[in-house]
């Protein structure tokens, strides 16, 4: 008995002894480098190799001003939200209508649920170079033949529209990112839908039988009761998507190459992602921090927002 | 939805659906009246009208998730049929949808280009053991936070679970400048160690320990058994579906991770397989040996596949509960 209660006392250090080599690691790469970016960000251009060979950084807000007024910087916040804002609203509605439909059906739901899962298990570079393939012009720079145009132009070539430069060089600003948006949502689609579908098998189908009853039109039961009912994980997949979305770098490096954008337009799509790993790449660790900070700033407000404004329109 | 009440409804009622197109405001009374006046063949009639209705809709369902089905499916299809395809074929003007002559030495051109084998044998190095590791770390931290008691245990969960909100982005800058001090650039070692422990992994399987009742813990404690047999004998074969979910995720990850083995580790001896493929085909200028690149992309992703295919069940629902790529 009392080797027992020994052990019972030292069950009090066991917990922290088991947790050591996650705490250790945590401390290392997660804590310290939370501790870091706040003091490089506030360190006036701070480079890590400047440091090293002896220079003293004062502290200030310059970082932050001069990531601000940066062009550069700039071209990637609209580029990013621009992505954002035009592709979780698709890909939500999308994956709604889409889970809506999976949930009406019996024979062959489970087999269209994988088929529309598959994008999810794939990795986003192999795929974004499918995605670049199926959009390019071929023979341009090529004399020995003639002009291919691609897949995509090919099919659209069908219901008549003229061949479109979508990513080669010289292609529109606006072409590009229509690409892009096609590749995203694509992508983005399994998740949502996984998370949609499961909401709506585990809503209680007894709402669905009073609508019958009361003969509710199905546009209605649909934005009185699905919608409504699904509000958790409808807020649930738009706040995620909004994080992925600011989030976007390797989507875009799928289809156009580290480059960032169609030859001749190099960093033109480039993300504030990978701004932050050009100015890490450039040695402007201040610079770099600053960025990191602003991104998680605007995806904590996000965040927030969303939080919010689900919680004043979910029925639950 | 709508179709299995359908069935169910009885005579009276059964007008009611048809007029479920017109504007919801006059619907209650309108119906009332209609079923007040209607005759028997008047019912039939309405209930025939409604059952063409149903199989419209039924049909329209159907058409909208197969067309669905193609476009999601369309680039995997386009992938593969461009990987058999020869240079010529693939190049012409008025594409083939299925290619002429089936050729499969663009696989063979792919892995000599891409050097597709060192690839595989990098990642799978680095995946086995990141995922071995990261299962050792997350299952002892998952066991302290579900059945220790100790000071200060629920804050550290709760600051844990609060960094889970930070995005990588921030830790990328210092955790370079670390690594680099360590002396760890261009090694395994780099790509393995600063992402051992997860959080969200941890978060996972304590809430998966936690529905395992204490009262065993207690039992085999009198009993002298170790925490680690315990672990090894009782909490691991219970919460083994989430190991397996955690296990794949990993793997995954280990597959699509880009952004920090190109910061850290891109030489030729260490390089990971997504990085791999995509310096190999990153051609300045000049027309792209599409069969053959779609053909490293096929290799590539079919070990995801084949991973879906077997342990879908798993993936799905370890993708479920974490929104996160890999």
């Amino acid at each position: 008995m009392k080797e027992f209660l020994i052990k019972i006392k030292f069950d009090k250090w066991k917990g922290w002894l088991y947790l050591s080599p996650a705490i250790v690691l945590l401390l290392v790469f997660t804590g310290w480098p939370i501790v870091n970016t706040l003091r490089m960000a506030f360190l006036e251009d701070y480079s890590s190799l400047g440091e090293l060979s002896g220079t003293v950084y004062s502290f200030g807000i310059g970082n932050f001003s001069k990531v601000l007024q940066y062009k550069k910087f700039l071209d990637t916040l609209t580029n990013t939200m621009l992505l954002c804002v035009l592709t979780v609203p698709l890909s939500t509605l999308l994956a709604l209508v889409i889970a809506v439909c999976l949930n009406a059906i019996k024979p062959l739901q489970k087999f269209l649920q994988t088929i529309f899962f598959l994008p999810y298990v794939t990795n986003s570079i192999a795929i974004g170079m499918v995605f670049a393939a199926m959009f390019n012009i071929i023979g341009v720079h090529n004399a020995a033949g003639p002009e291919t145009v691609g897949i995509i132009n090919n099919i659209l070539g069908l219901f008549g529209v003229e061949p479109i430069n979508w990513i080669n060089a010289g292609s529109d600003y606006w072409a590009n990112i229509a690409v892009l948006v096609v590749y995203i949502v694509w992508d983005a689609l399994p998740f949502k839908i996984l998370i949609l579908l499961g909401g709506l098998q585990s809503v209680n189908k007894q709402y669905y039988e009073a609508a019958k009853i009361d003969s509710t039109s199905k546009l209605r039961v649909f934005t009185r009761i699905t919608v409504p009912l699904l509000s958790p994980m409808l807020a649930y997949v738009v706040i995620t998507g909004f994080i992925g979305g600011f989030k976007e770098y390797s989507s875009i490096v799928g289809i156009f190459g580290e480059g960032m954008g169609p030859a001749g337009a190099d960093g033109r799509l480039n993300t504030m992602v990978g701004f932050i790993y050009d100015a890490l790449a450039e040695q402007h660790h201040g610079r770099a921090s600053a960025a990191a900070l602003i991104l998680f700033g605007i995806i904590f407000i996000v965040t927030m927002i969303n939080l919010y404004v689900s919680k004043k329109k979910t029925h639950y | 939805m709508n179709d299995n009440v359908n069935e169910t409804i009885t005579e009276e009622t059964q007008a009611t659906p048809e007029t479920a197109a017109t504007p919801e405001t006059n619907q209650t009374q309108e119906s009332v009246l209609i079923a007040g006046v209607m005759h028997e063949q008047d019912i039939q009639k309405v209930s025939a009208k409604q059952n063409v209705v149903k199989i419209i809709s039924k049909v329209a369902v159907y058409a909208f998730l197969g067309f669905m089905a193609l476009v999601v499916l369309f680039p995997f299809y386009w992938m593969l049929i461009s990987s058999v395809k020869t240079l010529e074929e693939y190049n012409r003007q008025i594409p083939t949808l299925f290619p002429e002559n089936i050729v499969w030495y663009n696989y063979v051109e792919a892995f000599k280009t891409a050097n597709l084998g060192t690839l595989f044998g990098n990642t799978l190095y680095v995946g086995l053991v990141s995922t071995v590791l990261s299962l050792i770390i997350t299952v002892l931290s998952a066991f302290a936070f579900a059945r220790l008691e100790f000071k200060g245990r629920d804050a550290l969960f709760g600051v844990l679970l609060a960094t889970m909100m930070i995005p990588g982005e921030l830790f990328t800058i210092t955790n370079y400048q670390t690594v680099s001090i360590f002396g760890w650039l261009n090694t395994f070692t780099v790509l393995i160690v600063p992402f051992l422990v997860s959080v969200f992994y941890i978060y996972l399987l304590k809430q998966n320990f936690m529905q395992i009742p204490n009262e065993l813990y207690l039992a085999a404690k009198i009993d002298g058994t170790t925490d680690i047999k315990y672990l090894w004998k009782v909490m691991i074969p219970l919460a083994l579906p989430t190991i397996i979910s955690i296990t794949i995720l990993k793997m995954m990850g280990a597959w699509n991770t880009y952004i920090w083995p190109r910061l850290v580790a891109n030489d030729e001896a260490h390089r990971l397989i997504t990085n791999g493929l995509r310096n190999a085909f990153t051609e300045a200028s000049g027309d792209v040996n599409y069969p053959v690149q779609m053909a490293a992309v096929a290799i590539v992703s079919a070990p995801l596949f084949m991973v879906f295919l077997f342990l879908r069940k798993y993936i799905m629902k370890g993708v479920s509960r974490s929104g996160i790529k890999g």
